[in-house]
């Protein structure tokens, strides 16, 4: 989230788009009730099913899945036509009047540099055009018919409501209507909260989804103000915190970027991240990335890092592919490239696509680690349940260790939540049974991995032996240990070099990542957590809900990333000489000397509003971007590519239907079905009565939500015999599910281009363990292939068949 | 719950005797449920099922989100899950937490044939008394929202008790400390009524002009109320009767049938006892024995 | 057994038995259901061992009376056929309550109110039993609906109140007219009391003699 929980209520229109609040986030929710209480906000929600969002929305569109680019371009055309965007913000806080190089195209489907043989861009004409200084050119007119917004409405302009409606199956009218509801937030004092979640992260072009969105609320002038910005609504707990820690394959703590293969050396690595501005007299906040990732190698490795072994960077390991993600981990897995398998709170027989797939691939390995407060389903593959799992298991020699762990309650720690905000939690319970902690289990796989390392040498033991391990019980590091350790300390007094005092003595706990430096004297194992842990004690057990402007934000309560700051680009939240846009709402202003407010300003907290400093200070022309440039895999603007199972040709460019840089291995791409076997369009989500694959190991939710169904509109039941409550069996070209029918007037066909379109929706939740019934689990269904930036796979748009039948053999 | 609480009885089932009156200034309370906010999401189930401790089967999948089926012995409260399409042909999801009205006349109570099994406090929840309850189910009848459920291990009746545990302690229901969006609310009558109008205010300016609240008169008020967006078609909330009212068959049934019963019995018993001492006994003569014997004699004569 | 001279059996033991079973479970469904009929009568579940029990075993009994019954109305449907002879007796149903023998007219085996006792019995039997079921919490209390069973109790109690009253019309009438609970107790009655109450019956006896089951008892007792 850019913005806070608490700040939903601020907003005058809520839009769910590519998720489910009400049912995958109620506790969060209530501040959407709150908006529309307090604030009269209209809660308007696009998804192909009438959601239990909707069910409490003023405005609901449908919308065929994987679709949400034609109707966010079509929302784009629609406020650059009607001229209802916030000028002044666009202006001085977006892109829009910089000139993109000559070299950029857009033509059937392609952006300019495309090679087919490999799939990808070379984006070298994705930039601006630069000044003799290196700056971006700009025209502040936009008369030039390359700077970005002219480019932006040439590119949009395909996305007539006609077009919206016929790639979309929304209804022209309903679309418009959305569109008037959005543009209504362009007023300066008014905002708009985009609400969103996998719905749109699932999809080959997943990312796009949500820069589309960005885009809208940059139009809109709705970044940085209260009760706007684009939030991410993380599912799982804790999944904030993983990606901040970096445990991504291509990511290291803080999203510093994991070195790849051609970056040999450290000044080789750094070249590519110490962004230059692009705007004279710019900040540019990673100009300060060699400090985070000295500091974090300091951290890492301690005394072993040192400037002469350039931080000990060659220790690091080195990608090269763009990322080990878990599609590719299972294809290696299928091709014996991949041997043992270590799944720490990860059940990936379920929770990824293709079962079959998963299920052959874990039954290739030699070893699988399952650590896990539950019994998965994928500890137990290898076991024959009947038709929800067929497992041989006298042909599977996977040797499979069930290590228990314990649960979130049953022990120290924080968890960051959607908002960044880091909350410390207390045990509150002893684990059950033989139940041991994540630390303790990882502590002591990595100490005996050592020792042999130690004993036995090995390929490259130094990274191993040189890990820096001081700890007070070094075979169970304390939580508390950890979160000190990844604030950071000084190593060394830090002298301030104008005044030569010392201004931090070493060994002290820093305040902030402004403090870190890149000469070996820091240490931080992630530098965006820096000031959660400081002398004053532990930042992140505060519990003070004081929020003194009643807006939504307690700065005493818990602690955010980065620097306790709530509301991220909040700069933007005032007009270009620092008064707030929305008066009634204020988040930061200048009162002369200084940027004052309720939150901690995202800018230099004394830079003038006359040394015009863009307000996005993380990129390197300051300023919110319409026009990406090298940043996405597929384009510097979004473009409407159907998902890799479609029922209908791209209708804008056939040739370029889907994606095209999306990565597919070949034999995922043998099982993709066709529309001809396949003629439904599936989704994959979540209901309130579960948590993933959890829960239904848990009585109570068992029992709210206790088999396996699908959801099939009244039209297509009828078309298929299906009666309501009955059994039926969804196909793909992967696999089957039985399960039982939901036949409701929720789900309605939606007419795609001429043509009657049916949604099926199949709910994740059941497994072949737990109390609830036994069932197979959506991802029976679910194609291989993820989104081209992030291979988050495509769970929410793919193709089934769905027949009327019996129930399965017991 | 407990004797501890009788002196809060202001309704007693099956009794005669006037209930104690001396400590009846509680104030009324409430529990409002405002379906314009509720995502039915069923934290008010689970918490309910918490509180409670009740844990009924894991069930089926049986062609909508309700789950369990149906109310029980151990599912006290229910989200019923109603697809309506309105006029203007859009659909709408109504979604409403079923469960015990607390009837300000509770036509359970009125049912009831066990003394004490079912009684309303000053405050206004109904409340089952387990160990007094006999299992007969006439509460079942009794009530005008199909609410009772008698148990097949334990033959006692079930419904939601208002938490009137924690209410007595001072605390919220269960469901209402478990809603996420505040849909569910719980304080004094009157506040509950103030609450719901500012709603209905509120629902009328987004266009549901016929928004209003549900406490049926018919029943004198209940103490669970809704505020409904279509308070003129109550029944499209999954049943929600639109004139809920105590049937006039049970009205009879525990109405005048019952003295008229006792007494006709009465009186048949005493015309017997009054005939007895005026009429006396009607015995048999010894004239009478005599000529039985001579009919027999001769009717044995003439057969032989 | 010890019987007096000529005493004519006028109920058989199998009619006996038949008969007390149907009494003994009328009177435990009497204080039973009026226990859950009436509040100020609840004690009477007491005598059941509580209110559960009493729920529990109310209709339990009126299985086993209805099946009684029905044996009862097998023995004795035919002799309660009704005929003239029942009309001229309800004609003088006055003369018949101040015991005025001489105005009543002779009937056969049975007189009118006895022939209303059974007759009222046979048609309520069956509809407390059948709207009983209705209300058979246990087993039928989901196989109908609720506006069903609440019908369903309303014809019960007052299908109830009208038996009971019945019955205090008969129980009464048995002691009233002296030597009746003998007939059903002992199985006979004297050559008088028939003569007195039942005059037709015995002059049909002395008639036919042995037969149809209604035997004269002559100086040897019947073994």
């Amino acid at each position: 989230m850019t913005n806070t929980w608490q700040d939903i209520k601020n907003a005058n229109v809520v839009v769910v788009m590519g998720g489910n609040a009400a049912e995958a986030h109620p506790c969060g929710f209530k501040w959407v009730i709150e908006a529309k209480i307090e604030n009269g906000a209209k809660l308007v929600v696009v998804d192909p099913r009438f959601t239990r969002t909707a069910s409490v929305a003023d405005y609901y569109a449908p919308i065929r899945p994987g679709t949400d680019i034609a109707f966010l371009n079509g929302v784009i055309h629609y406020l650059l036509e009607k001229d209802a965007i916030q000028h002044e913000y666009v202006r001085a806080y977006t892109n829009a009047s910089l000139i993109v190089k000559d070299g950029f195209g857009f033509q059937d489907g392609l952006f300019s540099g495309y090679n087919e043989e490999k799939h990808s861009y070379d984006k070298s004409s994705w930039d601006y055009e630069l000044d003799k200084d290196g700056y971006a050119q700009s025209d502040d007119s936009w008369q030039h018919p390359r700077c970005v917004i002219n480019l932006l409405r040439q590119h949009v302009s395909r996305y007539t409501p006609e077009m919206v409606s016929r790639i979309c199956g929304t209804p022209q009218d309903k679309f418009l209507h959305v569109c008037e509801l959005f543009a209504s937030t362009a007023a300066p004092d008014k905002a708009m909260t985009s609400l969103f979640a996998l719905g749109w992260t699932q999809h080959s072009v997943g990312a796009q989804n949500i820069r589309n969105m960005a885009m809208v609320q940059l139009l809109l002038g709705n970044i940085g103000v209260a009760g706007g910005g684009m939030n991410a609504l993380r599912g799982h707990s804790n999944i904030q915190g993983l990606t901040d820690v970096g445990l991504l394959s291509n990511q290291m703590p803080g999203y510093l970027t994991l070195p790849n293969d051609r970056e040999t050396s450290f000044d080789e690595y750094m070249k590519t991240k110490l962004y230059k501005p692009l705007r004279a007299g710019q900040t540019s906040y990673w100009q300060n990335y060699r400090k985070f990732v000295v500091s974090l190698q300091k951290a890492l490795f301690a005394d072993a890092a040192t400037k002469d072994n350039d931080w000990a960077y060659d220790w690091l390991p080195k990608l090269d592919v763009p990322l080990y993600d878990i599609i590719r981990a299972f294809e290696m897995m299928n091709n014996g490239q991949m041997n043992g398998y270590i799944c720490q709170g990860f059940n990936p027989l379920q929770a990824f696509p293709d079962r079959g797939k998963i299920r052959r691939g874990l039954g290739k390995l030699k070893f699988l680690v399952t650590m896990d407060p539950l019994d998965t389903e994928t500890s137990r593959f290898w076991q024959d349940f009947g038709p929800q799992n067929p497992a041989k298991s006298a042909e599977i020699q996977t040797e499979v260790f069930q290590l228990p762990t314990t649960c979130f309650a049953e022990e120290n720690g924080s968890l960051v939540n959607s908002a960044r905000w880091l909350q410390w939690h207390w045990k509150a319970a002893d684990a059950p049974g033989e139940a041991k902690s994540d630390i303790w289990i990882m502590t002591g796989i990595f100490q005996r991995l050592r020792e042999l390392y130690r004993k036995e040498g090995g390929a490259f033991p130094d990274p191993v032996l040189g890990m820096s391990w001081k700890y007070t019980d070094p075979r169970e590091p304390d939580p508390e240990e950890l979160a000190k350790e990844m604030n950071g300390r000084a190593l060394t007094d830090l002298i301030d070099p104008a005044t030569n005092a010392v201004v931090t003595k070493a060994g002290t706990l820093l305040d902030g990542f402004a403090q870190l430096r890149d000469d070996g004297s820091t240490a931080s194992g992630c530098w965006i957590f820096s000031g959660c842990f400081t002398e004053k004690g532990n930042q992140m057990a505060r519990r003070d809900a004081s929020d003194p402007r009643e807006q939504g934000i307690a700065p005493n309560w818990a602690w955010a990333w980065p620097a306790n700051r709530r509301i991220l680009y909040n700069r933007a939240s005032a007009d270009p000489d620092g008064k707030p846009w929305n008066p009634a709402k204020p988040v930061i202003s200048w009162n002369g000397s200084k940027w004052v407010g309720i939150d901690v300003p995202d800018y230099g907290p004394t830079v003038k509003p006359s040394d015009g400093v863009g307000p996005f200070i993380m990129n390197a022309e300051g300023m919110g971007r319409l026009f990406a440039r090298d940043l996405m895999a597929e384009g510097p603007f979004p473009e409407h590519y159907e998902p890799l199972e479609s029922p209908v040709e791209n209708v804008l460019h056939p040739k370029v239907s889907s994606n095209p840089v999306a990565r597919v291995f070949a034999d995922d791409r043998a099982s993709f079905g066709s529309p001809k076997q396949f003629p439904y369009v599936a989704t994959t989500y979540r209901l309130t009565e579960h948590f993933h694959y959890w829960t239904k190991h848990a009585l109570i939710n068992a029992i709210l939500q206790p088999e396996e169904f699908i959801e099939i509109g009244e039209v297509l039941a009828k078309e298929k015999g299906i009666e309501q409550g009955g059994w039926v069996k969804v196909s793909s070209k992967r696999g089957e599910v039985i399960c039982k029918a939901y036949v409701t007037k929720r789900i309605k066909p939606m007419t795609v281009d001429g043509k009657p379109t049916h949604v099926i929706g199949v709910p994740i939740h059941w497994g072949f363990t737990g109390q609830a019934r036994k069932g197979y689990g959506a991802n029976t269904l679910t194609p291989s292939v993820g989104d081209a930036n992030t291979q988050t796979p495509e769970f929410k748009a793919f193709l089934v068949n769905v027949e009327r039948t019996t129930a399965p053999a017991a | 719950m407990s004797e501890l609480q009788s002196q809060d009885y202001v309704r007693i089932s099956a009794t005669t005797m006037t209930p104690p009156m001396a400590r009846s200034h509680e104030d009324q309370v409430a529990k409002l449920i405002d379906v314009s906010r509720c995502i039915g999401c069923k934290a008010c189930q689970s918490a309910c099922m918490e509180w409670n401790d009740l844990r009924p089967e894991i069930g089926h999948f049986e062609g909508s989100y309700e789950n369990p089926a149906d109310l029980g012995p151990s599912v006290w409260t229910l989200m019923k899950f109603a697809e309506h399409e309105n006029e203007q042909g859009n659909l709408e999801w109504l979604i409403r937490k079923d469960g015990c009205m607390h009837c300000e006349d509770p036509g359970c109570l009125k049912a009831c044939p066990a003394p004490g099994a079912i009684v309303q406090y000053a405050n206004g929840i109904v409340d089952f008394i387990s160990d007094k309850c006999i299992g007969c189910g006439y509460c079942v009848k009794g009530c005008p929202f199909n609410i009772p459920r008698i148990s097949k291990q334990d033959h006692k009746s079930y419904k939601c008790t208002l938490c009137s545990d924690r209410v007595s302690v001072g605390l919220e229901p269960a469901c209402v400390k478990a809603c996420p969006t505040g849909a569910i609310m719980f304080g004094a009558k009157t506040d509950m009524q103030q609450q719901a109008q500012l709603r209905i205010v509120e629902l009328k300016t987004r266009g549901f002009e016929n928004a209003g609240l549900y406490d049926p008169q018919e029943v004198g008020g209940t103490h669970v109320m809704y505020v409904l967006h279509h308070a003129d078609k109550p029944s499209l909330y999954s049943g929600l009767p639109d004139k809920p009212r105590i049937s006039a068959t049970v009205d009879l049934w525990k109405g005048f049938i019952k003295p008229l019963g006792l007494a006709g019995i009465a009186l048949a018993a005493l015309a017997g006892f009054f005939h007895w001492i005026s009429a006396g006994p009607n015995e048999v003569t010894e004239e009478d024995e005599a000529e039985g014997e001579r009919v027999l004699r001769e009717g044995e004569e003439k057969l032989s | 057994m010890s019987r007096p001279k000529n005493a004519i059996v006028r109920y058989t033991l199998a009619n006996r038995v038949n008969h007390w079973i149907t009494a003994i479970c009328f009177v435990l469904l009497v204080l039973s259901g009026l226990s859950m009929f009436h509040p100020m009568l609840f004690f009477l579940s007491g005598l059941f061992g509580g209110g559960q029990w009493t729920r529990a075993v109310h209709p339990w009994i009126g299985v086993v009376l209805l099946v009684s019954y029905l044996g009862l109305i097998v023995q004795f449907w035919r002799e309660n056929l009704l005929n003239r002879d029942d009309a001229a007796w309800m004609k003088s149903i006055d003369a018949v309550i101040v015991n005025d023998e001489e105005h009543t007219p002779p009937v056969g085996r049975n007189n009118a109110g006895q022939k209303l006792v059974f007759w009222s019995m046979t048609l309520l039997i069956p509809v407390l039993f059948f709207s009983g079921l209705t209300l058979w919490e246990v087993y039928f209390g989901s196989a109908t609906s609720i506006p069903v069973q609440r019908a369903a109790a309303l014809i019960h109690s007052l299908a109830a109140l009208a038996a009971i009253i019945i019955w205090i019309v008969h129980v009464y009438a048995a002691i009233w007219v002296r030597h009746s609970v003998r007939a059903m107790t002992q199985g006979y009655v004297t050559p008088g009391w028939a003569w007195r109450h039942h005059r037709k019956w015995l002059l049909e006896l002395a008639q036919h003699g042995k037969q149809d089951g209604a035997i004269v008892s002559t100086r040897k007792p019947r073994t």
